[in-house]
């Protein structure tokens, strides 16, 4: 394997990573601050992608359908919470999974109503659709550059936001322990509903960055939710960074698993990878919960 | 005298109740999950053959009765099982899926019952466990890629890459193009079964420089899997070449542009011009606002056929032999022309090379290009010994 070819996949692997950490910050941040499962998380990627393509084929305005997508995705996540999930903060985790693997039974069947069984176009503007040369012998599409941009950028804007900003102090206090949080006066039912929504708008963004290299189907949230957790679980249940760490080791293994290793084992790897690091750290490698 | 007489009117009455009753048929299919598309697309092409008809088959009304499969042989086999012991059907049709099909025919055939599919062709049925009520009307899986194989041996292409996700429909269909492809096979990749990136196997095919890549990537695979080769300027240098169910119209909308280019070999196309085809592809258009897929067309050639058929025999599908022979023998206006069947009951057909192309109204089809090869016959007839 040549330098260029061993690089590309380096790069394959981070912006494979850093796609995963777009689906898996809003799922710990959710899973850790309000203790809730939401499996319905890749419904709302699922959301996010479709809402994109409509808004897109209507308007032809890339980056503002991706921010109108995004703000009615929190819509539909504080809604959801509202209405539905805040009733179960305080049940078994059981009941959570129930009722949240419901809501991906019901969310599919009203993008089928929608939408129809066949995948919707999401076209890529010109400006965004071709390649780049980085270095001599090798070319890289230029969208997956952007969701390497995009990726950092929100990783970066998260950081600022829960380690140097009052409300990010409350969401790291109501993760942490939010019974002594909402004893020191910090309103958590605002919280969380802010909490899930922005969830739910990364969850949005994250699949209507997918749509264009992937297909934009019903259940397109289900496998990407699989590796999501294994995300969470990695980096530890509440922690955005460990998400993130975890979120490119995953990367970068799966995609050189996928390479270097006979199939059957290339599929397994991040499994092997994830039994390996519970056994050595079983709260994750940046545990919030002490 | 009296009681005679009654028996005699109770018998005609019988008789003509009989000639009343309508034809049931049990239609499994996969109408549920991201899958659901193609079941859709089966029902709806089995439906307007049956409308061509007027909605009946052989001058008897028709009683359908659907179910969902999920995708899976356990659901399906469930779904057959009801529809043969508590509805009575005297044909199943609609299976999408080899392993699905594998688990419904068995019981289905030992209850006496007809099975005819318009899609699933798996080759076990081709060969040994070949069934003189089991009828495949649309392909027999192997056969688009053989015909694929013997178009890149026909254009004197030495060097090609093989990629498939990593199920038993994967390998048979690689298996099939490797049958008749006489070059060299320079890389065969099978990845993860519902993988959604693939920028990893596309960096090593890159690399490795082959002529052309032959792939089977079936609905959201094909999609990712398209999409992103386009982006990785591929496109230009190295040509795509698949069957048609990796290029059909239940995905060529979502992939658009990225699509067009690619190469298929099919038994169908939407840019086929026999008057038959066209009256398919416009009525199709008029009733549900899209373009029809070959999935679409083999179902409605099923219907097709088997109205034939039981008009020829005055509708009495109670006669089994007849009903048999008459599937077997009798000539119907198929929309693929040349269209007849093996001593397997399974198709001989032409197959052709499609390019995608933007049609007039700018959406992408598959467009005619040339024959590759006429009559073609699956490869396992030899195995099968039905009594003729």
């Amino acid at each position: 394997m040549g330098l260029p070819l061993l690089l590309e996949q380096a790069i394959n692997g981070v912006q494979f990573g850093v796609m995963l950490f777009l689906m898996s910050a809003g799922l710990t941040l959710v899973f850790g601050i309000m203790n809730l499962i939401n499996l319905a998380h890749g419904s709302l990627y699922m959301i996010g992608a479709y809402l994109a393509a409509t808004l897109y084929q209507m308007t032809g305005q890339f980056v503002l359908s991706f921010l109108a997508a995004m703000l009615l995705t929190a819509l539909v996540g504080a809604v959801l919470e509202r209405l539905l999930l805040r009733r179960f903060y305080d049940r078994s985790h059981l009941d959570q999974v129930l009722v949240t693997f419901g809501l991906i039974l019901v969310f599919n069947d009203l993008v089928r109503m929608l939408w129809g069984p066949v995948s919707v176009p999401l076209p890529l503007p010109s400006l965004l659709a071709g390649s780049v040369q980085l270095m001599p012998g090798l070319q890289y599409p230029t969208f997956r550059l952007a969701i390497l941009a995009v990726g950092v950028l929100v990783a970066g804007g998260l950081y600022v936001l829960i380690s140097h900003t009052r409300v990010g102090m409350w969401v790291r206090a109501g993760a942490s322990d939010r019974p002594m949080a909402s004893a020191m006066g910090v309103n958590v039912e605002t919280i969380f509903v802010l909490v899930f929504a922005l969830g739910a708008a990364l969850a949005g963004l994250a699949g209507m960055m997918a749509g264009p290299i992937t297909a934009v189907q019903i259940g397109m949230g289900e496998p990407v939710l699989i590796l999501a957790l294994v995300v969470t679980v990695i980096g530890g249940i509440g922690s955005v960074r460990g998400a993130f760490v975890a979120a490119l080791l995953i990367g970068v293994v799966d995609t050189l698993g996928r390479i270097l290793l006979p199939p059957a084992l290339g599929s397994m790897v991040i499994f092997i990878l994830m039994a390996t690091i519970l056994a050595w750290r079983p709260k994750g490698l940046f545990s919030v919960h002490g | 005298m009296k009681k005679v007489a009654l028996m005699f009117a109770a018998s005609l009455l019988a008789a003509s109740a009989h000639a009343e009753e309508p034809i049931k048929i049990g239609f499994i299919s996969t109408f549920s999950g991201p899958q659901g598309v193609l079941g859709r697309e089966l029902l709806e092409g089995f439906k307007l053959g049956l409308e061509s008809s007027g909605g009946k088959l052989g001058g008897r009304a028709v009683e359908l009765i659907q179910a969902d499969d999920q995708g899976k042989p356990d659901a399906g086999r469930q779904a057959a099982d009801k529809l043969v012991e508590r509805d009575g059907v005297q044909i199943v049709t609609g299976i999408n899926f080899s392993n699905v099909m594998l688990a419904v025919a068995k019981p289905v055939l030992d209850a006496g019952v007809f099975v005819y599919s318009i899609n699933a062709g798996p080759s076990q049925y081709a060969g040994q466990l070949c069934n003189p009520n089991y009828f495949n009307v649309s392909f027999q899986n192997d056969t688009p890629s053989e015909a694929m194989g013997i178009y890149l041996t026909q254009k004197g292409v030495k060097r090609v890459y093989l990629m498939a996700p990593n199920y038993p429909a994967g390998k048979d269909f690689l298996a099939g193009f490797k049958r008749t492809f006489k070059g060299d096979v320079i890389g065969e990749v099978y990845t993860a079964f519902g993988q959604l990136d693939y920028a990893a196997e596309i960096a090593q095919l890159r690399a490795a420089k082959p002529d052309a890549v032959f792939f089977f990537y079936p609905g959201g695979m094909g999609i990712n899997f398209v999409k992103q080769y386009s982006q990785a300027g591929l496109k230009a240098e190295i040509p795509l070449y698949g069957p048609p169910f990796s290029l059909d119209q239940t995905v060529l909308p979502a992939m658009g542009d990225a699509a067009v280019g690619a190469f298929a070999s099919t038994f169908w196309s939407e840019s086929f011009d026999n008057p038959a085809s066209k009256k398919f592809v416009t009525d199709f258009e008029a009733a549900y606002n899209r373009i029809p897929s070959p999935s679409a067309a083999q179902a409605y050639d099923g219907a097709r056929l088997l109205d034939a058929a039981l008009t020829s025999i005055g509708g009495k599908i109670e006669d089994k032999d007849a009903f048999r022979k008459a599937l077997q023998t009798v000539s119907f206006d198929s929309v693929r022309p040349g269209f007849r069947l093996n001593t397997n009951h399974h198709p001989i057909q032409d197959f052709y090379l499609t390019q995608i192309e933007n049609d007039d109204r700018g959406r992408p089809i598959m467009a005619l290009r040339e024959v590759i090869v006429k009559q073609h016959p699956d490869s396992f007839v030899e195995k099968c010994k039905l009594p003729l």
